[in-house]
């Protein structure tokens, strides 16, 4: 190597980071040019300098607190715990049940209104509408006394241009129930009422199958249904007077 | 019973990386040259370097974490103070150049903490880092090249031109 090619490795050199062989070739140098070895001193003296009169910065305390914070922020959420994991699946169960639940209770709705249209079909077939035929709701009411357990709230909406025909006893989800009688026009209207399961009132849900319209309801922990071919909104009125 | 338990990849990133959390600074504090920024840019890239720690094989933590600093830095340095970031230190203008100071006069002088800080700072910002890493954190050229994004040959030419300045600085105080 001459001078000049020296010269550029001065600082790898006075780095430690030359091998063994230039490393050595660069010290025979060293011992006979005076520029040389004047640089490279240069060069330790800078170092020297920088290293005494301008240590590192340290990071201040307060940075590495605020660091670890931020961590632990940025991990809370991805953290594994047996009690996450546990309120999860807990989580999960509750969420799986209540589904379940809502399914179940959801298929029996719908078998009962099967139940509901099923009663209100036999009842036009078999010219069994009514076992008690009466518009006055003084004949009807005192004659489900001594056949059931609960006393129905029987009335006539005439008025309304839904006449009360009369009442009878039928079966529905398993228990006698009252099946009240109206007529709108040539419509027949079934309202089947049973002690309800439930305390707290609860609004019409409608529902509509094979042609007909069917509206549960809750109240007065009484369980209603009213069935019927009648057009939704004129059974939306009746179930208004119902509710009454 | 139940108690959260420490992410064993949180403990791991403390024991492995927190421990550069002062040459990040240092980096970091001579690149931005305040403390405040310096301090957003080591807080930000260590949450970066988290998030990316899977991606980290174990070879050099330090090398790896200062890479991420330097990036940072960077990244803010080009985003709010873009005229720094426009000084290209020419080298082939300054290739040639020998400084014409006397040995020892750096020396000789008695350099306070703050002049010879200033001095480093005066310095475009890839002679910083290779200043700041070499001189005061003792990485070696392959290192720096690492963090640096550039072939050691680079470094290598970097530093020798950043010394000159350095010794030009020091030599010609204001």
């Amino acid at each position: 190597m001459n001078h000049d090619e020296i010269r550029d490795l001065l600082h790898p050199y006075a780095d430690g980071e030359l091998d063994l062989v230039r490393a050595r070739e660069i010290e025979q140098h060293l011992r006979s040019c005076q520029e040389c070895r004047h640089s490279e001193e240069q060069i330790r003296a800078l170092h020297e300098t920088l290293l005494n009169d301008a240590p590192a910065y340290r990071a201040p305390r307060h940075l590495r607190r605020k660091v670890r914070a931020a961590l632990r922020r940025e991990t809370k959420e991805r953290v594994f715990s047996p009690w996450l994991a546990f309120a999860t699946a807990a989580t999960a169960v509750v969420v799986l049940g209540f589904v379940f639940i809502q399914m179940k209770s959801a298929s029996r709705e719908n078998a009962i209104v099967d139940q509901v249209i099923a009663n209100h079909v036999r009842s036009l077939l078999a010219t069994h509408l009514v076992d008690i035929a009466s518009s006055d709701q003084h004949t009807v009411k005192p004659w489900f006394d001594g056949k059931i357990d609960f006393a129905p709230d029987v009335h006539d909406f005439a008025m309304s241009g839904f006449p009360l025909v009369g009442g009878r006893l039928d079966y529905l989800d398993g228990k006698t129930v009252v099946a009240l009688v109206y007529q709108r026009n040539k419509h027949p209207i079934n309202v089947f009422i049973s002690p309800a399961a439930e305390v707290h009132d609860t609004p019409p849900v409608s529902s509509t199958l094979r042609g007909y319209h069917i509206m549960s309801w809750t109240q007065r922990e009484m369980k209603y249904w009213a069935v019927s071919d009648l057009n939704e909104t004129e059974l939306c009125q009746f179930v208004n007077l119902l509710e009454r | 019973m139940f108690r959260l338990t420490e992410s064993p990849r949180l403990s791991e990133f403390e024991r492995e990386v927190l421990p550069h959390l002062d040459a990040a600074y240092n980096l970091a504090r001579f690149l931005m040259r305040n403390d405040q920024d310096a301090q957003d840019v080591v807080q930000e890239a260590s949450l970066r370097a988290f998030r990316f720690f899977e991606n980290f094989r174990g070879e050099n933590s330090r090398g790896w974490f200062l890479k991420i600093v330097r990036n940072v830095a960077y990244t803010v340095l080009k985003k709010n103070r873009p005229d720094e970031m426009t000084v290209v230190f020419d080298e082939e203008l300054h290739g040639g150049q020998t400084p014409t100071m006397n040995a020892g006069l750096a020396l000789d002088r008695a350099q306070d903490r703050q002049t010879v800080r200033a001095a480093i700072e005066q310095l475009p910002a890839e002679f910083r880092e290779a200043i700041t890493l070499r001189e005061l954190e003792g990485a070696s050229y392959k290192e720096i090249a690492d963090v640096a994004g550039v072939p050691i040959g680079t470094v290598m030419s970097r530093l020798a031109r950043a010394r000159r300045q350095l010794q030009l600085i020091l030599s010609n105080p204001k």
